[in-house]
């Protein structure tokens, strides 16, 4: 049987100078979080100033790509013609810093053994020219 | 100081027919609703001097805004001295609060502020169900808030407010009979309202057996895209006397801004912005929510009116689940009746007017075979990503 990826057909992102890095880093094996160099405070979505302490010093950084699932849904609605149901949309709150929430989908596991908590690690697949960030179990 | 609010009342309400799709032009029905609501007021369109709509024209053919303020204008020859329409902001009630300040302000008398939709036309013509943005949005890249979850089969707002109902689940052991009540307390109402488009009652085991669109939510927890336009009709409140109806006070407005809608996810699955709005609303009144004899909260999804139950302090932290379990307290004749006309779950997604204007017929006496006794106080929410609430009095 031929492999299909869940949630496909996709819908891609445009790209823009604040979003390009998450979008593309992918390509080199890294998520890419804007982060404020003053006070260290991440921002996403990206945004070109510090909203904590107002520091124009904000750029892209590569995190760890790990965290845990903050809250998940099995989506079985098909929302366009011909879309891999089911699939698990996440919130994944990243490890660097609480309240740092991706949204992505979980897979390497059946969508039934996906819970809150669990601990999740980032992986990519690329689209046109995008490289779109994954997460998947932590092996225990 | 005079809060705005209370400068401006409900001066009349109306509403179009609503069908899955109309026979009829998106703009038809605007002018349907439009001339309800002013001659419910007792007024023609040579006093209209302001004119609100949200979010005004989009024309992308999705449906979802096919009707601007500007045509609006010249379908029903009006003249206003001053026209608002956002996207921003304020999202459903954000018209409402324009015109209020349009009214305190002086700039005008009586506002026309109307919402109009046509997202069942759309959907009947690209022939598949829950795109945002339109057959457009199937080929496009995405931009906006919207971007940050559609490249991963989100591209309805469903997924996204599933993920509020599982973590409110997780959090406060709530559960989907409890979720459930919300849907079937909506047919109910439904039942008894001529204008809503599902009229056939469930029960809360139809509810557990029905399909499930993204866990934890079903088919009947997402409301129902419609054709259908509602108008409402704010005026200065000297004018009260010579209104042919009484006056619909406004004795406090709540409002806030945040969410999903720029992707700017606040950082809780269980709570919304709403409740920046609920404080607001509550701290300009001395009124408070025992008080209500009625509550029209929105119900784009039947979690948002959970987490709008505990924004309003209607409900405790948590306790909203618990609060409308079994659906006897939120019934005609229960503690806080709870969306009286079938809201958008079973009325149809009026988008946040339809609220209001139920809320205008209660309390005008006008709700048929659904009316409360002699309800005096009520309150009315919208949103799930831009925030606001009335709390509206006889």
């Amino acid at each position: 049987m031929a492999e299909g990826v869940a949630s496909e057909p996709r819908i891609l992102p445009g790209l823009s100078a604040l979003n390009r890095p998450y979008w593309t880093g992918g390509a080199e094996g890294r998520l890419m979080i804007a982060r404020c160099g003053a006070c260290g405070f991440y921002l996403h979505p990206p945004m070109p100033a510090c909203r904590r302490c107002g520091s124009d010093d904000v750029g892209p950084q590569a995190v760890s790509g790990r965290g845990r699932i903050a809250s998940f849904t099995i989506n079985h609605q098909a929302w366009m013609p011909g879309m891999r149901v089911p699939f698990v949309f996440v919130a994944v709150e990243l490890e660097e810093q609480a309240g740092l929430h991706v949204f992505s989908n979980v897979e390497g596991c059946a969508p039934e053994a996906v819970a809150a908590g669990m601990a999740v690690e980032v992986f990519f697949r690329a689209a046109e020219d995008v490289h779109l960030p994954f997460f998947r179990p932590v092996a225990p | 100081m005079i809060l705005p609010e209370r400068k401006v009342c409900i001066s009349g309400a109306g509403q179009s027919e609503v069908a899955r799709p109309s026979s009829r032009d998106a703009l038809a029905l605007t002018v349907d609703a439009c001339r309800g609501a002013i001659a419910a007021a007792g007024l023609t369109p040579g006093d209209i001097d302001g004119l609100a709509t949200y979010p005004g024209l989009i024309a992308n053919g999705d449906g979802m805004s096919p009707v601007g303020a500007t045509e609006t204008m010249i379908a029903l020859g009006l003249s206003p001295t001053w026209v608002g329409a956002s996207t921003e902001g304020h999202a459903h009630m954000g018209a409402i609060f324009n015109a209020i300040q349009a009214i305190a302000s002086g700039l005008c008398r009586h506002v026309l502020v109307f919402r109009t939709v046509a997202q069942a036309t759309a959907r009947a013509q690209v022939h598949h169900a829950g795109i945002i943005g339109g057959a457009q949005a199937t080929t496009a890249r995405s931009w906006g808030g919207m971007a940050w979850q559609m490249p991963y089969g989100a591209v309805s707002a469903a997924p996204l407010f599933a993920l509020y109902a599982q973590a409110y689940f997780a959090r406060y052991g709530a559960t989907s009979r409890q979720l459930g009540a919300i849907a079937v307390n909506s047919r109910r109402m439904a039942a008894l309202n001529p204008n809503a488009i599902y009229r056939d009652p469930i029960t809360i085991e139809d509810y557990l057996a029905a399909r499930m669109i993204s866990d934890p939510l079903r088919i009947y927890d997402c409301d129902t895209h419609i054709d259908g336009s509602t108008a409402i009709l704010l005026s200065h409140v000297d004018c009260a006397a010579d209104l042919p109806r009484p006056p619909i006070l406004i004795e406090a407005m709540g409002m806030a801004i945040g969410g999903f809608g720029a992707g700017l996810h606040e950082g809780d699955f269980t709570r919304l912005p709403a409740d920046r709005a609920g404080e607001m609303l509550w701290s300009r009144t001395e009124l408070t929510p025992a008080d209500l004899d009625f509550a029209q909260i929105y119900d784009g999804f039947s979690i948002l009116t959970l987490l709008w139950l505990e924004a309003l302090a209607i409900c405790g932290r948590g306790e909203a689940a618990a609060f409308v379990e079994g659906g006897a307290r939120i019934a005609l004749d229960g503690v806080l009746p709870l969306n009286t006309g079938g809201g958008q779950l079973s009325a149809g997604r009026f988008h946040g007017y339809g609220h209001l204007f139920e809320a205008c017929a209660q309390l005008w006496g006008e709700a048929g075979a659904r009316q409360l006794a002699d309800p005096q106080v009520g309150v009315v929410s919208n949103g799930g990503f831009g925030y606001g609430a009335l709390l509206l009095r006889r």
